[in-house]
């Protein structure tokens, strides 16, 4: 065997997690199997501790100035004991003994009686790094931070004379983890984020309307102003709120839809995604419970998951259980081939962990979550994709959208749509929900591009009330039938 | 609950940690600051198939700083209200104002708005209330619902109880703070199988315990309501009356609110700029807010900028009468503030109400909504278009189920619609509304 390169990376990236969040309190690795031993009472069969410190910023940028910015530190320990089906959890916003201790012995209240197991013995996990350890916010000075959010405004204003209102954004997060369990392991993950995003309204003839453009990833705040972010994305939400200026009412009643790749993966999201997450099929109220090894898409559909993209926003080298990120596929040629797990969720139903553990911060328990979650590409020419209908809808890009794991019905709002007409992409046209249900959507899938791509780095996934970063992707795609909610005909 | 909260204790350690803050900001040249800190500490259980499922204990608490140099703003928080924490958010607020852009509208609220009568609205009532009596009290409201014929599966039920406090203050010299509790249970269960599968919950929330509604008819509601969604069929594609459901009309009124709202006014981001004194409802319609109510679920005698809360009047016999503001928005917009910084309180219709059988005779055949899904709205032009699942309506009678549909229209029209609003009226939250009809919308289904 030889040395492993990456295992000396994980090595140093624990020495500066242990250093930015142990250290200042006067704690060190030795202190970890002391609050272990706390949080593993009687009858407790896991415990896991997540230290975590987020330094968060935001410029914002209005009327052509920079008003308003915020700085924020959050940061504190957050304790977990499992017992069967049980988790006990307490957190603090310190990060101290007299807090490994309280937390500990409220979070292991949970079980009364029982064993008590001795941690297992701490191995540093061996991780690859999926994006750099860098913290974001410092790359840039405030002047240049500045400068780029006066560019999106200058070019925005510049781009038509009908914009009347531009906002800016610009936000990072530097963000430091530490996971200790009791099953001996010991991760540690350094996770920049950054995003710039640009609104415009534009007015003409008594009409007004919105564009919007963003993106970002894990990397520094430097990379967004070497691709020129603000130029790009100012103009794309001055050309998309242009585009709805001219828009008609979108039809009403079921047609067959061509999604354009990249964001409109937000299908796969709702339709599927949620759906094959451990604890909603391991408590049997998801549509795709019990499904595993059946077809629930059609022929050609694979679907995965994917934590280890470079420096992408939903990408994760190790997840919150210190579980390496890993590429998990879901749906092979249409076929349910796996689910997203955490470790509880593993346990309970006699699978391996996914890597797809993920809570919004220390003060929030773990529950299975997606990534990066997209389709392969297929072998179809996009052109002939539109091609091949008659009378449908071309959506481009999408607000948001929303399912319920059990009945399977998703929705999602399309921001930016056409009409598509013997073929050809006509008119566009505005407010066009979609809705239908997720493993019958799968099947209406007739066609499958060969020009797979993520989105640019925009998406924040809610489950239960907490937020996490994700990315989705696609070709284009096509639903043979699916439901449009307009109001035109 | 095993960590002890003394409430005093926590508002007068965060009036002091407020005030050492507004102190430093001075020492540190800041010309003007404000401080808004909080804590809320709580117990929150669950349960599933009779099972105790997680119990939680959740102390979250923060402080923020925002500081005026001149017409310059910055701002900075921390989870962590310690000395050096506090040093360190100030220092970085001033270091951020020395940057952000000169924005003539910036500042606090004038010092002659800050809010001088502060009186006990009522709103603390703790709960005595152990980990194993809130998993009994749960595991009951479960137990309720699963006893009903045709469940078959449950998402299970939880209990959180949980006290804050909260402090505002800021260099005119204004200090308020204050204390409240908030108490709730809910239970999520399932009916059907496979493909037939569907889901609903029911909940109940209060500031008093004893106000509660009891864990047994959470349950059983809950049961109720997913029960009576099991078959349901897609409807027709056309042109109908919708009928929302309180639950349901809450979130139009709540749509309104945020198209008034002083943020999205100035950022010409709502259909409803430059609309004042217009007519948006029918004639009988007016509706307002009450944000001093004793014991309401959003009470507050100050506002987020310390300005005084008092009973405004947003729509005033069907017409637009004012805009929701805080004291920047106002500036932006050349109006007076509204005491609305931090949203709308204790939301109220002033209507005559109908029967809902009243109202289904009203609607003849067409649509009851119970659930949307989605965020199909576009704030901008009021163009609205969301997922739905609710009743056929026939001839003023609940028919079958429908799902899978989307219900679409804008708002402005809608509004226009409304034909009428009920009697019954969900009063659990800040907005408190009955069912309202709608005179046409679009129903997208087969």
């Amino acid at each position: 065997m030889t040395l492993n390169p990456m295992r000396q990376k994980s090595n140093d990236v624990l020495e500066q997690a242990s250093a930015l969040l142990l250290a200042p309190d006067g704690l060190d690795v030795g202190a970890l199997d002391v609050g272990l031993g706390h949080a593993m009472g009687v009858g407790i069969d896991y415990a896991d501790l997540f230290f975590q410190r987020t330094w968060h910023e935001m410029w914002v940028l209005e009327d052509g100035e920079v008003k308003d910015a915020s700085y924020s530190i959050d940061g504190g320990v957050g304790v977990r004991s499992l017992s069967g089906e049980k988790t006990g959890f307490a957190y603090s916003s310190q990060i101290s003994s007299d807090a490994l201790l309280d937390t500990g012995r409220t979070a292991s209240g949970i079980a009364r009686s029982g064993t008590r197991h001795r941690p297992a013995s701490i191995q540093v996990a061996a991780a690859t790094a999926r994006y750099q350890g860098v913290d974001p916010l410092s790359g840039l000075s405030a002047e240049d931070k500045i400068a780029m959010l006066k560019e999106a405004d200058r070019v925005a204003r510049a781009e038509d004379p009908s914009v009347t209102q531009v906002s800016a954004s610009l936000t990072g997060v530097h963000e430091v983890v530490l996971v200790c369990a009791s099953d001996g392991t010991l991760a540690a993950d350094i996770r920049p984020l950054v995003r710039f995003n640009v609104n415009v309204i534009v007015a003409r003839d008594g009409r007004r309307e919105r564009g919007s453009a963003g993106g970002g990833g894990r990397y520094s705040m430097e990379r967004l102003r070497d691709e020129k972010v603000a130029d790009k994305y100012a103009r794309e939400a001055v050309r998309q709120a242009l585009v709805n200026l001219e828009a008609v009412a979108a039809p009403a009643g079921q047609m067959p839809v061509v999604l354009a790749n990249g964001w409109p993966g937000i299908l796969l999201h709702e339709a599927v995604g949620h759906g094959l997450e451990g604890d909603f099929n391991r408590k049997g109220s998801s549509a795709f419970a019990g499904r595993l090894g059946q077809q629930v898409a059609a022929k050609g559909v694979t679907v995965v998951d994917d934590a280890t993209l470079a420096d992408c926003r939903g990408s994760l080298s190790v997840d919150d259980e210190g579980t390496p990120g890993q590429y998990t596929p879901l749906i092979e040629d249409g076929i349910l081939t796996g689910y997203m797990q955490d470790k509880l969720n593993a346990r309970l139903m006699g699978m391996q962990p996914t890597g797809n553990a993920r809570r919004e911060s220390y003060a929030h328990t773990t529950m299975p979550r997606m990534t990066n979650t997209y389709m392969l590409a297929g072998r179809d020419d996009p052109e002939e994709i539109v091609k091949s209908v008659k009378r449908g809808l071309y959506a481009v890009s999408f607000g948001g959208g929303q399912v319920d794991i059990t009945s399977g019905k998703f929705v999602f709002s399309a921001s930016e749509a056409y009409l598509i007409e013997d073929g050809r992409i006509t008119t566009p046209v505005k407010g066009a929900t979609l809705i239908g249900n997720g493993p019958e959507a799968m099947s209406h899938v007739s066609m499958i591009g060969n020009d797979m791509a993520l989105d640019s780095g925009i998406g924040i996934c809610g489950k239960e009330g907490q937020g996490v970063p994700v990315g989705v992707g696609q070709p284009t795609l096509k639903l043979d039938e699916i439901t449009v909610g307009g109001t035109g005909t | 609950m095993s960590q002890a909260f003394n409430a005093e204790q926590q508002q007068s350690r965060l009036e002091e940690r407020a005030a050492m803050a507004l102190d430093l900001a001075r020492q540190m040249g800041a010309d003007a600051c404000e401080v808004g800190a909080s804590v809320d500490q709580g117990i929150g259980v669950s349960v599933r198939l009779g099972e105790t499922e997680t119990v939680e204990l959740s102390r979250d608490q923060g402080i923020a700083v925002t500081v005026y140099v001149g017409q310059r703003k910055g701002n900075a928080s921390s989870s962590d209200a310690g000395d050096a924490s506090i040093r360190a958010a100030v220092e970085k607020a001033i270091s951020i104002a020395r940057y952000t852009g000169e924005d003539p509208a910036t500042g606090l609220a004038d010092a002659e708005l800050m809010a001088t009568d502060l009186p006990d609205l009522d709103l603390h009532h703790p709960w005595a209330l152990t980990t194993d009596e809130a998993i009994d009290l749960a595991l009951r409201c479960e137990s309720a619902g699963r006893e009903q014929a045709g469940i078959t599966n449950s998402e299970g039920a939880s209990l959180s109880s949980s006290e804050m406090v909260t402090v505002y203050a800021n260099s005119h010299g204004f200090l308020g703070s204050r204390r409240g509790t908030r108490h709730s249970l809910s239970c999520l269960l399932i009916a059907g199988s496979g493909d037939h599968m569907q889901r609903d919950h029911d909940f109940t929330t209060a500031r008093r315990s004893s106000d509660l509604t009891s864990p047994e008819s959470v349950g059983m509601s809950a049961a109720e309501r997913t029960l009576r969604r099991l078959g349901g069929q897609r409807p027709r594609t056309g042109r109908l009356p919708v009928l929302f459901s309180p639950e349901m009309a809450r979130g139009l009124v709540g749509n309104l609110l945020n198209s008034i709202a002083g943020g999205a006014l100035y950022r010409e981001s709502s259909f409803l700029c430059d609309q004042l004194g217009e007519r948006l409802f029918p004639e009988w319609f007016s509706l307002g807010e009450r944000p001093r109510e004793v014991g309401g679920l959003a009470s507050a005698a100050f506002d987020g900028d310390g300005v005084a809360t008092r009973d405004n009047l947003f729509i005033d016999r069907g017409r637009l009468a004012s805009y929701m503001l805080s004291a920047y928005s106002a500036r932006r917009l050349g109006l007076e503030t509204t005491g609305n910084a931090g949203g709308a309180r204790n939301v109220r219709i002033e209507a005559p109400l109908a029967s809902l059988e009243s109202l289904l005779q009203q609607l003849g055949t067409g649509i009851m909504v119970t659930e949307m899904m989605g965020q199909g709205l576009n704030p901008v032009t009021g163009d609205y278009s969301r997922g739905a699942a609710g009743f056929w309506v026939e001839n003023g009678k609940i028919s079958h189920p429908v799902e899978e549909f989307t219900v679409a229209g804008n708002l402005r029209e809608m509004f226009a619609g409304l034909q009428g609003v009920g009697d019954d009226v969900d009063r659990r939250g800040s907005i408190q509304t009955g069912s309202w009809l709608i005179d046409s919308m679009t129903i997208a289904g087969q």
